[in-house]
């Protein structure tokens, strides 16, 4: 099962993973984006974990909310609203139950993943964080560790495609042969989640 | 930032005694731009009453991005009851005001993204919105900035 403490622990190891990625993040974004990923996500979930110290939410879906909220509300780029609204409606879909078994926990991502799509308006192979996010809720019901391996496939999937939304589509074609940065921070997001599971 | 939000003016009332006017909100990732376009709009809406019109630009720390808490403050400041319309340019603009107003409690009641060209949607909504016009008609001359062809 799966307690509050988890959650505040996938989303601290986030942080970690995101601030150790941060110049990674942000040389994938500048040949196709405005260079400002990583110091974006990792300006946000700096402030989801002051936030979670603060608050002491007690519930998997009160971690989540209040994750979602301060990215919205700390970002500054695209990549606020749409990681928020991931995390918030994961959040609302997750309920007030103290604990959640990986199952329930799959079924929210996947609400949390739908209301990305929705927001944004991107489907797979648009060159977006849905493409590293959808294989891995779909691997989820497996195992973390294999959600982990199937975002990191399908951000890595991303490279030869053209984009179709945000500020990359903009190149075109010139946007083939990167590997998006946004499906790469999905990976990070879900890699931290493996591990904060132990696999 | 209340250099960049233009003065709310509240209506001295072609639209009658009491009458609630659309407030008009006006995001851009660059606080210039938006606060332009704010100065542009009301400048072209020109004398009489001026429905109120408010820019959220910018990051909040004088970058180019989008701050939700610009965005809340600047439709709470244009807030007279009749509506708030939200003109966004790109990106984030979009996305972070869709994401207020699904949050549900950020924004006014009433607060509704407007489908629009920014510039020229803005003088639309603001001229639209200083003559009495009610929300769904301000959104709709908005709207319709898209139907005019340059070329």
């Amino acid at each position: 099962m799966l307690d509050a403490d988890f959650f505040r622990r996938w989303m601290t190891a986030t942080a970690v993973s995101v601030e150790h990625e941060a110049e990674r993040l942000t040389a994938l974004d500048s040949p196709i984006g405005d260079a400002d990923h990583g110091s974006n996500l990792e300006r946000g979930f700096r402030a989801v974990t002051a936030a979670l110290e603060k608050d002491g939410p007690d519930t998997p879906g009160a971690v989540l909310t209040l994750a979602g909220r301060t990215l919205i509300s700390t970002v500054g780029g695209a990549s606020g609203p749409l990681y928020g609204t991931l995390l918030r409606r994961t959040g609302k879909a997750l309920g007030e139950a103290a604990e959640i078994d990986e199952r329930e926990f799959a079924q929210a991502l996947r609400t949390g993943v739908d209301a990305v799509m929705q927001l944004g308006g991107a489907a797979p192979g648009d060159k977006t964080m849905i493409d590293a996010l959808l294989p891995a809720v779909d691997a989820l019901g497996q195992s973390f560790a294999a959600a982990r391996s199937a975002a990191e496939e399908g951000a890595l999937a991303t490279t030869p495609l053209q984009a179709r939304k945000g500020r990359a589509s903009y190149l075109g074609e010139r946007s083939i042969g990167h590997q998006d940065p946004g499906a790469t921070s999905s990976a990070i997001l879900i890699a931290a989640l493996a591990e904060t599971a132990g696999e | 930032m209340s250099d960049l939000v233009s003065d709310p003016v509240d209506g001295e009332t072609a639209a009658g005694d009491g009458a609630k006017l659309v407030g008009v909100v006006l995001v851009s990732h660059s606080a210039a731009v938006a606060a332009s376009v704010a100065e542009l709009a009301t400048g072209l809406a020109g004398g009489g009453t001026l429905a109120p019109v408010a820019a959220a630009g910018g990051d909040g720390d004088g970058g180019l991005g989008t701050s939700s808490e610009l965005i809340s403050a600047a439709a709470a400041t244009v807030d007279r009851g009749a509506g708030v319309a939200v003109l966004t340019d790109l990106g984030s603009a979009v996305l972070t005001v869709k994401a207020l107003l699904a949050e549900g409690d950020e924004l006014p009641p009433d607060t509704r993204l407007v489908d629009a060209p920014f510039v020229e949607g803005a003088v639309a909504a603001v001229v639209t919105a200083s003559a009495g016009a009610d929300l769904a008609a301000v959104e709709a001359a908005a709207a319709e900035a898209y139907t005019y062809r340059k070329v």
